[in-house]
C-alpha cells in the first residue's frame, strides 16, 4: 500500500479514495496474526496511536471536501471501530493462551497420597450411652450419676437385698478392707445405689437414669469384672407396668432402629422390683447369624419392674401414696448386638486396631432428631 | 432345676408337649434354659443281635458279622467290625448305612473292607457319645428285643426341661411345684399327692433334742430296720441320671429323688453307726467332721451341727457325715426330716464353702408344712424298695408360724399391673396356686389372701399382683406411653455432664483415642503414681494385677501403650475420661479426662517430618481439654512442679489459684521402665471437676470492632536459658491492656550468636486503636515502654 501527502488535494489515499473495507481485511488479519502481546501492541500503535495511520487519517479529514468528507468520515470510524475490537480480541486471546500455559507449568501429581487429619475415636461404650441418653433424653428422663465405691446400705439392704439374701451370692461383690466399725464398702455391683441415692434426696416425680461402671468379680468370655449399666427409675403417683412396657418397647425401637422389634416381657425376680419383668427382643438366628428383629427368636437384654414397695419405704418415699418403675441393662451387651462387636473382653483391652475399627468419629454425637449415620462407623 | 417330661406328668394330668410347657413355664417366669431330646441323636440306632461272627478273610483283627436286626427272616445284614468283643449270639446296637454318628457327626456309609461288603456298624459306647469305652462295641442283656430303638431302650424318649428357677420360687426347686404352677395357670390337672401316714410298728431306739430351736425348729425322725439296701430299680436310676444324678444305692437314691421331686431334703443315717439321741446343736470349736464328699472340716459355733454321743454326725440342712452314712450293708437307718433355718443353713454352707442341693433348698426356704409328708412318702418308698419295719414318728420342736394375709384391693392389678383384672377371676387364680382367700372386713371389693405354707416368697399387695398377672400372662398388659411431662425436651444431662462430654470429643477430635481402662490396677503400678494405701485394695481381687483402685487413669493407659506397641504398634495416642479414686467416700471419686502420646505424633508423611511426642503435646491437649471444660484459659498459672512420676524438668501443673487443674509433661524414665514401655511417652491428667463452673447466663459480652487498623510488632528479647517464657509474656501483657489485642511468642532460639547461658524469645505483639489511627510516634511510645518493661522484669535485652 502507498500513499502520497500532496499539499494540492486530498492526501489520503492520493486523489483516487481506496476503499477502506479492502484495507481493512488486511490490517484485521494481521492483528489476529499478532504473535505475542508486545507485537499487537506494535500494531496498535501502528494504526491508532499518536501517529498511527488511523488517528492520521481523521486528524486530515477535515481538508477533504465536505461534499465527500461525511461518506469518508463514516467508514474511517468504522474501520477505527471493527480494528479497536479485533486488537482487544486478540489481547484477550494472547491472555488466556499466556494463563493457560503459565498454568500448564504448575501441574501438581494430584494422586499423591494427603494426611487426613488425625482424628481419634470414640469408644463404643461411650457412644452406646450417648445413644442411650439421648432417646431416654426424650422421654423427660435426666442424668444422675452416684460412686462406685458403695457401702451395703446403697448396694443392698436399702434394695431389699438383706445381708443373708441369696440374692447377694449372685452379685460377685468385690470388697473393700473391713472398717473400725467393722463395716465393709464395696464396688458398686449394679447403677441401683443411684436410685436409692436419689429417692433419699429428691422427691418424686423422679425420672432419672444412671448410665456408668458396675463391678463384679467375675473374668471369663462372657464376664468383665468390670462393666457398664444403665439404670432407669420412674416415680409418680400413677405410673404402672402398662407404662413399664410402653416405655422400653419405645426404647428398644429406637435404640436398634427397628420399627416392628418385637418385644417381650416375662415374669422374673428383682429382689427390689415387684412385679418384676424381664425384657426379651425379638431375633433371627438363621444360618447362625444373629439379625435383630422379627425372626421367631428372642434376646435377653434388661431387667425390670415395679418399684419394690420396700425399697420406696427404705427411701423415705411413702409407697401408700408413690409408684413407679425401674429397669438396668448392660451397655456392654446392648453395644454388642447393634454394632456387631463379637467379643466383650476387647472393649478393655485399648488395642488402638479394634478401637479405630468400632470406635466412632467424634462428631457423630447421638440424637433421635439427627438420626444414626449409615453404618456404625466411620 | 431339670426334670424329665415324664417325671413333670407324675404330678400334672397334661396332654401338652415338652415345647407347649416350656413356652408356659417362660411366661409364668421360669426361664427354660433348654429342652434335651436326648433321644434324637440315637434315633436309628436299633438292639440287634449277631447270628454270625467269623474271621475276615483278608484281615487278621476283622470279623464278618452277620446281623440281625430285625427286619424279618431273610434280611440279615453283614458288617465287617474290628471290636475283639463281636461273637456270634451276643447283642449290640447296630447303626444302619444312613444313620448319623453321633460323636463324629459324620454319615454312616455302605463300604467295603478288603474285599469284604459292610453295609453299618455295631457299635462302641464311644462312638454313640455316651461314654468314653471304645474299646469293644456295646453288649446288651439277653433279653433285649431285636430291632428296638436303642433309645428307647436306654429310657432317653422323655425330654429333659431344664428350668432356671427364680430365688425367690423355692418351691419350684421340686417338679411337684413346677407342675402345681403349671396347673394354676391352666395347663393341666395337678395329681393328688399320696402322703398318708404309714403306721409304725415300735418305738423309735434313737431319741431327738433340738438345743439350737433357731437354727432348727422342727426336727422329726424315724427308724426302720430289717431292711436291704441294694440297687434302685430302673424307674428311679433313670430319673436320677435324666436330671445328672449318678444313682448310688435305693437309700440313698429315695433321699435324692425326694429332694427333685418334692423339695423335701431329707437325710437317712446308717441307725446302727449311731450311738445315743442325735442332738441338733452349734457346733463346738475343734470339732471336726469327714463329710460324705470325702472331704473332712473343721467346726466352729457358726455351723449347725447334728451330734450323737460320739460327735457331731452330720451338718444340719447342708451335707452327711461318712461315719454314719448308709453302704450296702446297711440294715437299720434313721430317716431324718428337718426344717433348717435359711439364713443359719446359708452361714454354714458359707463357713464351709460347701455347695449342696440341701443347702440350695433350706436357705431358699422349704414348706414348712411338708415336713411330715415327706417323711411319709419317703417311709414308703423305703419299705417299697428295700423292706423292713417302720418305727413309729419322733418329734422334736415344731413349725414355725407361716400364716399371713395380706389385703388385695380390686383396682390394683390395673392401677399398679396396667392390666384390668376381675376380681373374680384375681380370685380363682390365686386359689389356683394355693392362697386363701377370703372377703375383706372392708366391703370395697378387696379380699384378703393368705398365701399357702409354700410360698413364703409373697410378702405383700405387690407380690399378689405379680401372681395375678403372672398367670394371666404379662402379654395382655397393654403398653402405655409415658406422659410427656413438657412438649419439648429438657435437657437430660446437667452442666457437668455436659462440659464432660465436650471435652471427650475435643480430644478424641484432636486425633487421640478414646479407651475405656479398668478402674482397679496392680499395687506397684498404683505406688508409682502416689496410691495404693490399705483402704483401697481389694479384698478379693480377679488377679493379683488389679488388685486397687487406681490413685490416677495414667497408670491404666500406660499399660495399655505398652501393650500397643508389644503388638508393633508403638505410636499411641489415648485417652480416658475416667475415675480416679483418692479415698472410700463419694467425695474420692474424681472424673479425669487423662491421655498420653507415645512414638511420633502424626504417621511418616512426604510433607510432614512425624516427630516424637513431647510435652508441649501434651500440654496443649491438657489445654485443649480445659478450654472444652470451659476453664479460664487466661487466668492459668503454669508451674514447673511436677509429682513424682512426671520427668522433674519436663512437666508442670496448670493451677487456677490453688486449685491444681492439670498436669502434664513427659513420664519420668523410672516409671517408664517399671511399665516396661519405650519413652519418651508425654501425658496429660486434667482434673474435670476441679474447673469451676462458668456463671449462669449465656450472653456474651458486647463485642466492639475497632474501626481502626491493627499493627503489629515482633521483639526479640535475650534472657537467661532458665527463664520461664511467661515471666516475659506477663511482662508484654501488663504494658498496655487496652491496646494489645494479642501477643504471640512466636520464636525460640538458642546456640550460635548468643552468649552461652542464653536464649533469645521472640514476640509478636498486635496493637488495635481504639480511639484513633496509630502514629509513628504513638507505635514507638509503646515500644519503647515494652522494652522497658521486659527489660525490667525478664532481665532481658533488645536483640539487635
Amino acid at each position: 500500500m502507498c500513499y502520497t501527502r500532496g499539499r494540492d488535494g486530498p492526501f489520503l489515499f492520493g486523489d483516487h479514495m481506496d476503499d477502506p473495507s479492502a484495507k481493512s481485511a488486511e490490517l484485521l488479519e494481521r492483528i489476529a496474526a499478532a504473535p505475542s502481546p508486545a507485537a499487537l501492541d506494535e500494531i496498535r500503535i501502528e494504526l491508532l496511536g499518536r501517529n498511527g495511520m488511523i488517528t492520521l487519517a481523521m486528524r486530515e479529514l477535515r481538508q477533504v471536501a465536505p461534499e465527500e468528507r461525511r461518506a469518508l468520515g463514516a467508514r474511517l470510524n468504522a474501520l477505527k471501530d471493527q480494528i479497536t475490537d479485533a486488537i482487544a480480541d486478540a489481547g484477550e486471546r494472547l491472555r488466556l493462551a499466556a494463563v493457560s500455559n503459565r498454568l500448564a507449568g504448575e501441574r501438581a501429581d494430584v494422586t499423591l497420597p494427603v494426611r487426613a487429619g488425625e482424628t481419634g475415636r470414640i469408644h463404643p461404650i461411650s457412644q452406646t450411652i450417648d445413644e442411650i441418653i439421648a432417646i431416654f433424653g426424650e422421654m423427660g428422663f435426666a442424668v444422675a450419676e452416684g460412686p462406685h465405691i458403695e457401702d451395703d446400705f446403697h448396694n443392698f439392704t436399702a434394695l431389699n437385698i438383706p445381708p443373708e439374701h441369696p440374692a447377694r451370692q449372685e452379685h460377685d461383690t468385690f470388697y473393700l478392707p473391713e472398717r473400725p466399725d467393722g463395716s465393709r464398702l464395696v464396688l458398686r455391683t449394679h447403677t441401683s445405689p443411684v436410685q436409692i441415692r436419689t429417692m433419699m434426696r429428691r422427691s418424686p416425680p423422679l425420672r432419672i437414669i444412671v448410665p456408668g461402671r458396675t463391678f463384679r468379680c467375675d473374668h471369663d468370655a462372657t464376664h468383665s469384672p468390670m462393666f457398664h449399666q444403665v439404670e432407669g427409675l420412674v416415680i409418680d403417683r400413677t405410673t404402672h407396668m402398662g407404662h413399664l412396657k410402653g416405655c422400653l418397647i419405645e426404647f428398644c425401637r429406637a435404640f436398634f432402629d427397628v420399627d416392628d422389634l418385637p418385644v417381650r416381657f416375662r415374669p422374673s425376680y428383682f429382689p427390689f422390683t415387684e412385679p418384676s419383668a424381664e425384657v426379651d427382643i425379638g431375633c433371627s438366628r438363621a444360618g447362625g447369624e444373629l439379625k435383630i428383629g422379627p425372626g421367631g427368636d428372642w434376646l435377653e437384654i434388661l431387667g425390670s419392674g415395679m418399684v419394690h414397695p420396700k425399697v420406696l419405704q427404705n427411701c423415705g418415699v411413702d409407697p401408700a401414696e408413690y409408684q413407679g418403675f425401674a429397669f438396668g441393662m448392660g451397655i456392654e451387651r446392648v453395644a454388642m448386638l447393634k454394632y456387631g462387636i463379637p467379643d466383650m473382653r476387647p472393649m478393655y483391652e485399648s488395642d488402638l486396631r479394634w478401637l479405630r475399627h468400632y470406635g466412632f468419629v467424634p462428631l457423630d454425637i447421638p440424637s433421635p432428631v439427627r438420626g444414626a449415620l449409615v453404618g456404625p462407623a466411620s | 432345676m431339670k426334670t424329665t417330661l415324664g417325671w413333670l406328668k407324675t404330678h400334672l394330668d397334661t396332654e401338652a408337649s415338652a415345647a407347649a410347657i416350656a413356652d408356659k413355664l417362660v411366661m409364668l417366669g421360669h426361664d427354660v434354659e433348654g429342652v434335651e431330646d436326648r433321644a434324637g441323636r440315637l434315633e436309628g440306632f436299633v438292639v440287634a443281635r449277631v447270628v454270625k461272627a467269623e474271621p475276615h478273610p483278608n484281615a487278621d483283627r476283622l470279623k464278618v458279622c452277620v446281623i440281625d436286626a430285625g427286619r424279618g427272616p431273610g434280611a440279615e445284614v453283614q458288617v465287617v467290625c474290628g471290636a475283639p468283643n463281636a461273637r456270634t449270639g451276643m447283642k449290640g446296637v447296630f447303626g444302619p448305612a444312613g444313620v448319623t454318628i453321633p460323636k463324629t457327626g459324620a454319615v454312616l456309609t455302605e463300604s467295603t473292607i478288603r474285599g469284604v461288603a459292610s453295609r453299618g456298624m455295631l457299635m462302641s459306647a464311644a462312638e454313640l457319645a455316651l461314654g468314653d469305652d471304645h474299646a469293644g462295641i456295646i453288649e446288651l442283656p439277653e433279653d433285649a428285643p431285636v430291632g428296638a430303638r436303642y433309645a428307647g431302650l436306654l429310657g432317653l424318649d422323655d425330654p429333659v426341661i431344664d428350668v432356671k428357677v427364680t430365688p425367690n420360687r423355692a418351691d419350684c426347686l421340686g417338679v411337684r411345684g413346677i407342675a402345681r404352677d403349671l396347673a394354676a395357670a391352666g395347663m393341666g390337672r395337678l395329681k393328688p399327692l399320696d402322703a398318708t401316714p404309714v403306721a409304725g410298728c415300735f418305738t423309735s431306739p434313737i431319741a431327738i433334742h433340738i438345743a439350737d430351736r433357731k437354727a432348727c425348729p422342727l426336727f422329726l425322725g424315724r427308724h426302720i430296720r430289717g431292711l436291704r439296701n441294694g440297687p434302685s430299680p430302673r424307674w428311679l436310676t433313670d430319673r436320677l441320671e435324666a436330671i445328672g444324678l449318678r444313682p448310688i444305692s435305693a437309700l440313698v437314691d429315695i433321699t435324692n429323688f425326694l429332694t427333685f421331686d418334692v423339695n423335701r431334703p431329707l437325710h437317712v443315717f446308717d441307725a446302727a453307726k449311731l450311738r445315743g439321741a442325735l442332738v441338733v446343736r452349734l457346733a463346738r470349736a475343734g470339732e471336726r467332721l469327714c463329710a460324705l464328699n470325702g472331704r473332712a472340716y473343721d467346726l466352729d459355733p457358726e455351723i449347725t451341727a447334728i451330734a450323737d454321743d460320739n460327735g457331731v454326725q452330720s451338718l444340719g440342712g447342708v451335707i452327711g457325715g461318712e461315719a454314719t452314712g448308709c453302704t450296702g450293708a446297711t440294715t437299720e437307718v434313721f430317716v431324718e426330716a428337718a426344717l433348717f433355718d435359711p439364713v443359719r443353713t446359708a452361714a454354714t454352707g458359707r463357713r464351709l464353702d460347701i455347695i449342696s442341693d440341701a443347702r440350695y433348698r433350706f436357705e431358699r426356704g422349704v414348706d414348712p408344712e411338708f415336713v411330715a409328708p415327706g417323711l411319709e412318702i419317703a417311709t414308703r418308698l423305703i419299705l417299697e424298695l428295700c423292706g423292713g419295719e417302720p418305727s413309729e414318728i419322733v418329734v422334736a420342736g415344731q413349725a414355725p408360724e407361716w400364716r399371713r394375709t395380706y389385703v388385695l384391693r380390686p383396682e390394683r392389678p390395673a392401677s399398679l399391673g396396667g392390666l384390668h383384672v376381675p376380681p373374680a377371676e384375681g380370685r380363682a387364680i390365686l386359689e389356683a396356686l394355693g392362697c386363701t382367700v377370703a372377703d375383706a372386713a372392708a366391703r370395697d371389693g378387696s379380699v384378703t389372701v393368705m398365701p399357702p405354707s409354700w410360698r413364703s416368697d409373697i410378702e405383700g399387695e405387690a407380690d399378689l399382683v405379680e401372681e395375678v398377672l403372672r398367670v394371666k400372662g404379662y402379654d395382655l398388659v397393654p403398653p402405655e406411653p409415658l406422659p410427656r411431662q413438657s412438649v419439648i425436651s429438657r435437657p437430660a444431662i446437667d452442666q457437668r455432664r455436659r462440659r464432660t462430654e465436650l471435652v471427650r470429643r475435643s480430644l478424641a477430635a484432636r486425633g487421640l483415642v478414646e479407651a475405656v481402662t479398668f478402674s482397679f490396677v496392680s499395687s506397684q503400678a498404683a505406688a508409682r503414681f502416689g496410691g495404693g494405701n490399705a483402704e483401697l485394695r481389694l479384698v478379693n481381687p480377679i488377679s493379683a494385677d488389679l488388685d486397687v483402685m487406681r490413685p490416677s487413669v495414667l497408670p491404666s493407659l500406660l499399660e495399655a501403650a505398652a501393650r500397643n506397641a508389644d503388638r508393633g504398634f508403638p505410636d499411641v495416642a489415648l485417652f480416658e475420661l475416667g475415675p480416679l479414686y483418692r479415698d472410700g467416700t463419694p467425695e474420692g471419686q474424681a472424673t479425669v479426662a487423662a491421655g498420653l502420646r507415645a512414638g511420633h505424633v502424626g504417621p511418616r508423611d512426604w510433607r510432614e517430618r512425624p516427630r516424637e511426642a513431647d510435652l508441649y503435646d501434651a500440654k496443649a491437649d491438657a489445654v485443649a481439654a480445659l478450654a472444652a471444660a470451659g476453664a479460664p484459659i487466661e487466668s492459668l498459672q503454669t508451674a514447673a512442679d511436677p509429682p513424682a512420676w512426671f520427668h522433674p524438668g519436663r512437666a508442670g501443673v496448670l493451677r487456677l489459684g490453688p486449685a491444681v487443674l492439670a498436669q502434664f509433661g513427659e513420664l519420668h524414665p523410672d516409671v517408664l521402665d517399671a511399665f516396661d514401655a519405650k519413652g519418651p511417652i508425654a501425658a496429660f491428667e486434667v482434673f474435670v471437676d476441679a474447673v469451676p463452673l462458668p456463671r449462669a447466663g449465656r450472653a456474651r459480652a458486647p463485642l466492639k470492632l475497632s474501626v481502626f487498623q491493627p499493627v503489629e510488632r515482633d521483639f526479640a528479647f535475650v534472657v537467661d536459658r532458665d527463664l520461664a517464657a511467661e515471666t516475659l509474656l506477663r511482662a508484654a501483657r501488663g504494658v498496655d491492656r487496652r491496646l494489645v489485642s494479642d501477643i504471640r511468642l512466636f520464636d525460640v532460639y538458642e546456640g550460635a550468636g548468643l552468649p552461652a547461658g542464653k536464649k533469645s524469645l521472640a514476640i509478636a505483639v498486635t496493637l488495635q486503636p481504639q480511639d484513633a489511627t496509630l502514629t509513628d510516634a504513638d507505635i514507638e511510645g509503646f515500644a519503647r515502654r515494652l522494652v522497658a518493661a521486659v527489660e525490667k522484669a525478664a532481665g532481658a535485652t533488645l536483640r539487635g
